[in-house]
């Protein structure tokens, strides 16, 4: 086991170093001239964006400019943003808050979808699972923004159960609508993933050997049935950590979390390659451990699967 | 700054602007019996209060360096942080701050005079030398600052921008340049003769120069904050009526957070308790705080709300003129369009387009119809201006006025409108086409570009065949600024290459004018001709939008569209 989670952290090294090199080439093609876009429409004088251009290495080659890039990686130094801050700054400011955010979604996802599914799956048929399975299917079919202004203006505005906003109120009680939102349509999925594979395992010859052997229906239902369900179940979760991370720009727009999906898109905007490439590299990262966790829990959930 | 500005990013960031300010003390009394209301609605978290007003913003693009900073949002922070030799009140005009006063005899040589006492936040002295090397630091191509061009009329600008070719060029295609200028070289129209007087040098006479120097660009800094620049951009030391409240004020992407500073001598006098900026991306997500209590003062109205916003919130909804100024333009190289006909034939386009109509129904009152070429919140602004019916809707007179042109010469063809697909443009253009095809029994029609880029290519190498949709927003509030760079021959943006020597003499007699007032006149006698030759046929100005929650009530907006943050009080 060992062995094989420091292959597999070796492995990400080749695919950072592939991955910060095509993302720096998509920014550098991206058409449109960074400079101009800084100085507005009256343009920037020519001495003006020449010295820009020198400022922000824009009038070296593309090579040039990434390896710049990389040195000042290997060094700790990620770079400056357009607006005067050192982008490791913007990283420290913004990631704490997507963390939370996604982490929270995450749990919320998990804990109801597996919870709702395990009920709805055992219960196959019946009322509960006809409403869950209408239910998910509506939050599958409505679009993200849709179910983030309602939420925002029934539960905000009007009831004024939840703040409408985070901005700087960073805490549990205002990052909640914004996560059930968030995890809205991962919840549906984790749901009827759930559903299937219960449904499917309850019948099967394993389960009945189980309780002819007399075990509680507990046990059963606990170690039996969703411990083989939740294989297919905990590879969308993991895969879906690095998504409601990177993913949550609408999210974020509609509730004003100063999270990265936000700060990405506004750097995108700006043609700030370094700023682009930093944060979605770091979300490289964070999909390759998500999927090596992912790999791990194989190994704990299905005693067959053994790792060399 | 040209027609790229006006988009509907403009629309939303920009805000509208005539002076709400009459209205402010009679609203007094029912603005404090609404308050507790407000605060007793919010969510679980309680609105702060204590006379502290909330108001929206983005992250600034640029560090606050008043010579860098260049967007509206940067800006709406800057001009708390800084006061310069004048600032603009809610109508536009210039009122001195800093300066005692601005004196010249020749509209070219200025001496301003600074009055006593002034100090930044950190207690050293406002001098003549903070204002001379804060504008030699901008000017100077070696600093990068965004804002550099607007000392181009000082002399010594062209030393300090000069730069050598190094002959290389980059990935793009664009020139490698080398600056000449030290580093530490100044403009050299600047003249410090002691601690509150200095003089400006123009290259030539600039009679609104005194209107222009309230601007953002020519605010004074403390001379440690060259000692590090880009600190002092992170936390910036300023004499304007607001401070930041420490070190850590500025919360990167989540708010800014001002307090008014005790040092603060000049004309804008803090109403409240400090000024809390939070950040939105999206306007509905500031909307949503608006009408739940969190948020005072928001400039972005949600597309949705638009048609409602204004019934729905009384007079705390603000959409007004903002200092955009919109139209199309007919060069008179164009077949049937110079001369006498052509002259017939524009006043008749004129007469063809229902503005009031297409202001209401395609911008939901968004926009309201022009009445000059310049802005009403421009100081000096008339909708009554000799000529200016020209720009009333009348069928009969279109009509009549077609047909003599027609007289001249047949018409033949297809009156098409050029306009980028990329901004918000098909449904007014086709609008004007329709109003134009019904009432003149012309063909006429859009003739979309895909980008702004191509468009602007073919109207400044002078192939486009067509009539195009043309603007203007201002940097500063003159009138002048709305007309010199349009329509004076050979200016810069004067894309139809409209001449005519009556305008070019009043425009540079406004110039030498060293009375502000006889200036205004001379430009106004400008609009005049404009209207009777009709070089660009004006539409409407853009509108500013907004809106402020019951707790501060009415708040007046600035020239530039951005809230007079200072008057709100709640």
């Amino acid at each position: 086991m060992g062995w094989y989670v420091g292959r597999r952290l070796l492995q990400a090294i080749p695919v950072f170093l592939g991955a910060t090199f095509l993302l720096y080439l998509m920014v550098f093609l991206m058409p449109g001239d960074p400079v101009a876009g800084l100085c507005g429409d009256r343009g920037c004088a020519p001495a003006v964006a020449s010295a820009l251009r020198s400022q922000y290495h824009l009038d070296q080659p593309f090579l040039v400019q990434y390896l710049l890039y990389v040195k000042g990686l290997l060094t700790g130094d990620f770079g400056t943003a357009y607006s005067g801050r050192a982008i490791s700054e913007v990283i420290a400011t913004a990631y704490p808050v997507t963390v939370k955010l996604a982490l929270l979604a995450l749990a919320i996802e998990a804990v109801f979808g597996i919870v709702a599914g395990l009920i709805a799956g055992l219960r196959r048929g019946g009322v509960f699972d006809g409403t869950v399975l209408v239910v998910s299917l509506l939050v599958i079919a409505v679009p993200t923004f849709v179910m983030g202004f309602v939420a925002q203006f029934v539960i905000g505005v009007k009831l004024a159960w939840l703040p409408t906003t985070v901005g700087g109120n960073q805490t549990f009680t205002a990052l909640l609508m914004p996560a059930f939102v968030l995890a809205g349509v991962s919840l549906a999925y984790v749901l009827r993933l759930t559903r299937t594979a219960v449904a499917e395992n309850a019948s099967a010859d394993y389960v009945r050997t189980a309780t002819a052997k007399g075990l509680t229906r507990r046990r059963v239902v606990v170690v039996h049935i969703l411990r083989n369900s939740l294989i297919p179940v905990i590879t969308f979760i993991g895969a879906d950590l690095g998504v409601l991370m990177g993913g949550a720009i609408v999210t974020e727009g509609i509730f004003a979390v100063p999270g990265v999906g936000n700060t990405l898109y506004q750097a995108i905007l700006k043609g700030e390659g370094p700023t682009v490439v930093s944060l979605v590299t770091i979300l490289v990262i964070v999909f390759i451990i998500t999927n090596l966790l992912v790999d791990v829990l194989y190994a704990l959930l299905d005693p067959r699967i053994r790792y060399v | 700054m040209n027609i790229r500005r006006i988009s509907p990013f403009a629309a939303l960031l920009a805000a509208g602007a005539l002076a709400l300010a009459g209205c402010q003390g009679s609203d007094g009394g029912s603005e404090q019996s609404t308050e507790s209301g407000t605060q007793s609605g919010a969510a679980e978290e309680p609105a702060p209060s204590g006379g502290v007003v909330i108001a929206n913003i983005t992250e600034p693009q640029n560090p606050l360096i008043p010579t860098t900073t260049n967007e509206v949002q940067g800006g709406k922070l800057v001009d708390l942080l800084f006061a310069g030799l004048v600032y603009y009140d809610a109508d536009g005009a210039a009122i001195n701050e800093v300066a005692e006063s601005i004196d010249t005899e020749d509209a070219q040589t200025y001496t301003i005079t600074l009055q006593e006492g002034w100090t930044f936040s950190d207690g050293s002295p406002v001098t003549a030398q903070c204002f001379t090397d804060a504008w030699s630091y901008g000017a100077n191509a070696n600093n990068a600052q965004l804002n550099s061009y607007f000392f181009e009329s000082i002399v010594g600008y062209d030393e300090l921008q000069e730069a050598v070719d190094t002959g290389e060029v980059d990935e793009d295609g664009e020139p490698i340049l080398d600056p000449v200028a030290e580093p530490d070289a100044k403009l050299s129209g600047l003249t410090v003769v002691d601690d509150t007087h200095f003089t400006v040098t123009l290259k030539q006479p600039e009679s609104d120069f005194p209107l222009r120097v309230g601007y953002s660009a020519f605010y004074p800094l403390p001379l440690t904050a060259f000692d590090d620049i880009k600190a002092f951009g992170q936390n910036p030391v300023g004499n304007g009526p607001y401070m930041f409240s420490g070190p850590d004020a500025w919360v990167h992407e989540v708010s800014v957070d001002l307090v008014p500073n005790p040092d603060y001598k000049g004309g804008r006098v803090p109403q409240n308790e400090g000024v809390l900026f939070k950040m939105y991306d999206s306007p509905d997500s500031a909307w949503a705080d608006l009408l739940s209590g969190q948020l005072d003062i928001t400039d972005l109205v949600p597309d949705q709300y638009l048609t409602t916003f204004e019934a729905d919130l009384g007079d705390r909804a603000v959409n007004q003129p903002a200092a955009i100024f919109q139209s199309f333009t007919i060069p008179e190289r164009l077949a049937h369009f110079d001369g006498e006909e052509g002259n017939l034939r524009r006043k008749a386009l004129s007469h063809a387009i229902n503005r009031e109509e297409i202001t209401d129904v395609i911008f939901q009152g968004t926009r309201t119809p022009a009445s000059d070429f310049t802005s009403p919140v421009i100081d000096g602004w008339s909708d009554t201006l000799e000529g200016a019916d020209v720009l009333a809707y009348d069928e009969a007179l279109a009509k009549d006025l077609w047909a003599q042109a027609d007289a001249i010469s047949p018409w033949d063809g297809t009156f098409k409108i050029a306009y980028n697909s990329d901004g918000p443009h098909q449904s007014w253009v086709d609008a004007v086409c329709n109003s134009i095809k019904n009432t003149l029994g012309i063909e006429a029609e859009g003739d979309p570009y895909p980008s702004f880029g191509e468009m602007r290519t073919a109207i400044t190498d002078r192939v486009i065949e067509t009539a195009f949709r043309s603007g203007w927003q201002a940097d500063y509030p003159s009138l002048f600024n709305f007309l010199g760079p349009l329509y004076g021959t050979g200016a810069g943006s004067n894309d139809g290459d409209y001449s005519s020597a009556e305008v070019d003499d009043l425009l540079s007699q406004g110039l030498n004018e060293s009375n502000v007032d006889a200036a205004v006149a001379a430009w106004q006698q400008v609009q005049a001709v404009l209207l009777e030759d009709l070089p660009a046929i004006p539409l409407w100005y853009q509108n500013g939008l907004g809106a402020t929650s019951e707790a501060v009530g009415v708040v007046p907006y600035g020239w530039n569209s951005v809230p007079l943050y200072y008057l709100a009080s709640k």
